[in-house]
């Protein structure tokens, strides 16, 4: 049976697609973004170990095959383990069956519009999303996607069937300053922003925008308003250092964006042709 | 010092106030209805609660008069003639208002006001409506001063709905309460996003769940007071209540509960009951004298007793041992299936009384999820609600509520407090609502947390207006003083937030 890692599951969501959803939030991440706020989700589990002796609620424990795990009963949600991990993962992770998920959803069902899947990157669980959205979408359920774009949906667009379509993060569209930012250089997700928005699966599209970068800022917002015009939402989204690591916060700063900035940047997108431009 | 003198000393109260208080104090000096030794007994004890409802009724307790029968005959003893046009029609209505007596009285029921005003309205231009309709309002804000004054509107989408919902959010008043009868085939999505919006600016209009109510009282049901079910041209003689813990405090076992000390209060209440609603109808001379009822405002076989409860949560994790209450009523299996248990057990014995008059509800009284009173501190939880401050996820929550609420016709509701983002967001709270009340939710109440209007525990305040009690200033409205005793007592507006990082796995 397949099963996949993950991270949390939040019943009800305002904040990943429209509506009321339920997030599947995997675990792993095929970049490692600068500015990621849960650094704890990017990388699995290498059972060092580091993290059991120092939980307070007992709740970890190393097993004969040496093996980190985790009691969801005991714990506390501390995030001491997380905290501590040097490796950017994370011991609270479930694998689950698509009819594991399945069964909490259902659960929610009733009081939802839909269900997305995000992480970590999601679509690294391609074949088991596949699946799931198979079974969401037999309970009159929409399914959307909210990945960093690394995946190659042309090749593999299996996982798009049941799917109203990609929240697709473009994070840097200059290849340099992607390397930089999120340890890419970002091709892929350059492919999938003109791919996808052919399909017509191209649901919206975020950017952050970060103070002080204004050439690195300009740049990407152009690129993606040139790209997408009036077909989607565009997010621009305000730096903000808080839950970003702290090697990082000195690279990129400690102070969140500012609206006004911010807006500068939504104003050229719609002036751009981005009509669906806008802060949030 | 005197309690009169006390009252005319407060700095504190209103004149309105201070006249309430001091009919309330005279009305406590007869003791010519008497109860069994047994009951003052449980009701010294706490077991039972009268809600300071006054030694001897005067009134029913809540009174739902037809305000179709004023649009359509008038009324002879206000000399009002039906109202021609919508200046008539709310001038009609301010007027009669003032004459419908309650436990608070304040009128608990205005009326239907989208339907009653909608054939006014449609006459006029949309400005002209607005203004008229603000202007109602703001007089019932001012004269009907008490939070448990409840309009009702819905299910169908108008234009007086819509300009109602839109000065609610212009005038942000803490009077009227307001209910939106919600029909999933009637109500379009619109206007109950319409509504959503409207209830995360000011806390109102609630969601009633109109094909329950329906079926349990027909098309002619009111929403009054906080949430309470009951018959247009009728209302609810008494409402005493059940304080479940307390009564629990000497049961050895669920078992012992439910089989002797439950029923035992049980009957002691329903002779508190039968006791004061003969006295009602037979002694008093409401239902012989009142304008209301010789010209067919209300009638008394439209009347019932509204029997409550409160404390369930408590009363079930006593008699489980249930010490961490994290762990207790709403959390844990156990516990909330005793709390069926003793809802059936509560349900059935009820449903067997004969009560007297109700003949409208084949002689039966019916149960009510009383909404907590500020001296209830947080030894007794509002009806069937989990405790304050230990409230699980919402999907959880509501899967407890779904569970409770079909057993109460005269009323129960859960509050929801919703976190800033959900501002931006109302369509993501109107499925929740929807599906909940799909499932058996019997109504749903929101707020976002930083706003100034408040639900507390069922009625609305103002929190500016807290803090004007709080710094020894009179506030207009009766109940700002249970908001400030709900909220040092029970932590009533520190209920769980609905955020979005809620996880279950």
């Amino acid at each position: 049976m397949k099963k996949a890692p993950v991270n949390k599951i939040i019943q009800f969501s305002n904040v990943d697609g429209p509506g009321n959803r339920t997030a599947i939030f995997f675990q792993g991440c095929t970049f490692n973004c600068m500015f990621c706020h849960n650094p704890e989700t990017i990388n699995m589990c290498r059972s060092c170990g580091i993290c059991v002796k120092s939980c307070p609620a007992g709740a970890l424990s190393t097993g004969a095959d040496g093996k980190v795990s985790w009691d969801s009963v005991k714990c506390v949600q501390c995030d001491t383990c997380i905290k501590l991990c040097p490796h950017d993962a994370s011991p609270r992770v479930t694998w689950m069956s698509v009819e594991e998920v399945m069964q909490q959803i259902k659960r929610c069902a009733p009081y939802i519009d839909g269900i997305t899947c995000s992480g970590g990157e999601c679509t690294l669980q391609a074949g088991f999303m596949t699946e799931l959205f198979a079974e969401a979408t037999k309970l009159g359920k929409t399914c959307l996607i909210d990945s960093n774009g690394s995946f190659d949906f042309e090749r593999d667009p299996e996982v798009l069937k049941n799917s109203l379509g990609v929240m697709l993060d473009v994070k840097a569209a200059d290849r340099a300053w992607s390397e930089t930012l999120i340890s890419d250089p970002g091709d892929m997700v350059r492919k999938n922003l003109v791919f996808l928005k052919g399909i017509g699966k191209l649901f919206e599209v975020r950017t952050i925008i970060f103070p002080g970068r204004d050439a690195e800022n300009e740049f990407t917002v152009r690129y993606v308003a040139e790209k997408i015009g009036d077909s989607c939402p565009y997010k621009i989204i305000r730096y903000r250092p808080f839950g970003v690591r702290e090697r990082y916060q000195k690279l990129l700063g400690e102070d969140e964006t500012d609206i006004e900035y911010a807006e500068r940047y939504a104003q050229l997108a719609r002036n751009l042709g981005a009509s669906k431009a806008y802060v949030v | 010092m005197s309690d009169a003198l006390n009252i005319i000393q407060d700095p504190t109260l209103t004149y309105k106030q201070e006249l309430l208080a001091l009919a309330r104090l005279g009305e406590s000096t007869d003791d010519s209805l008497r109860y069994s030794d047994e009951y003052y007994e449980a009701k010294r004890k706490g077991a039972l609660c009268d809600l300071n409802e006054g030694v001897m009724p005067y009134r029913p307790r809540y009174i739902c008069p037809d305000y179709e029968l004023l649009f359509s005959k008038g009324c002879e003893f206000l000399q009002l003639d039906p109202p021609r046009d919508l200046l008539e029609a709310v001038n009609a209505l301010e007027i009669f208002y003032c004459h419908v007596p309650s436990i608070t009285s304040f009128p608990v029921y205005l009326g239907d006001l989208d339907r009653l005003l909608e054939p006014f309205v449609i006459r006029e231009d949309r400005a002209y409506a607005k203004k008229v309709l603000g202007l109602f309002l703001r007089n019932i804000d001012r004269v009907q001063t008490d939070s448990f004054v409840h309009a009702d509107i819905g299910p169908e989408d108008s234009i007086t709905g819509r300009l109602l919902l839109e000065l609610t959010e212009e005038m942000q008043l803490a009077v009227p309460n307001i209910t939106l009868r919600y029909d999933p085939e009637k109500t379009s999505d619109d206007f109950a996003l319409a509504c959503v919006k409207c209830m995360l600016k000011t806390a109102k209009p609630s969601f009633a769940n109109h094909r329950m109510f329906v079926k349990e009282w027909g098309e002619r049901y009111a929403i009054a007071s906080c949430y309470n079910g009951l018959s247009i041209g009728g209302g609810g003689f008494t409402l005493p209540r059940l304080r479940l813990y307390e009564c629990a405090l000497e049961a050895k076992s669920p078992d012992d509960f439910i089989e002797r000390e439950l029923p035992r209060h049980i009957d002691l209440q329903l002779e508190y009951m039968d006791k004061r609603v003969r006295f009602i109808v037979e002694q008093s001379n409401f239902f012989k004298t009142n304008f209301l009822v010789t010209e067919g405002f209300v009638k008394q076989e439209n009347f019932t007793g509204m029997f409550g409860v409160v404390g369930l949560a408590e009363c079930c994790n006593f008699l489980l041992g249930i010490e961490d209450k994290k762990k207790g009523f709403g959390m844990n299996k156990e516990a909330t299936e005793l709390g069926i248990r003793i809802m059936e057990a509560i349900d059935k014995r009820v449903s067997e009384h004969e009560a007297p008059y109700c003949d409208a509800y084949v002689h039966r009284y019916r149960l009510h999820a009383q909404v907590g009173i500020d001296s209830d501190g947080m030894d007794d939880s509002p009806g069937t609600r989990i405790p304050i401050g230990v409230e699980p996820t919402m999907l959880e929550q509501l899967e407890v509520n779904e569970k409770f609420h079909p057993f109460f016709p005269t009323g129960t509701g859960d509050i929801f407090k919703f976190e800033e983002t959900y501002i931006k967001t109302p369509e993501a709270i109107l499925p929740i609502i929807k599906g909940s009340l799909s499932k058996g939710l019997r109504y749903f109440s929101g707020y976002l947390e930083n706003n100034d209007v408040v639900r507390v525990t069922g009625y609305l305040v103002k929190k500016s207006e807290i803090e004007k009690l709080r710094a020894k200033k009179q506030s207009l409205n009766n109940v700002t003083v249970f908001g400030m005793g709900a909220q040092d007592g029970g932590h009533a507006l520190d209920r769980r937030i609905q955020h979005h990082e809620e996880s279950s796995c």
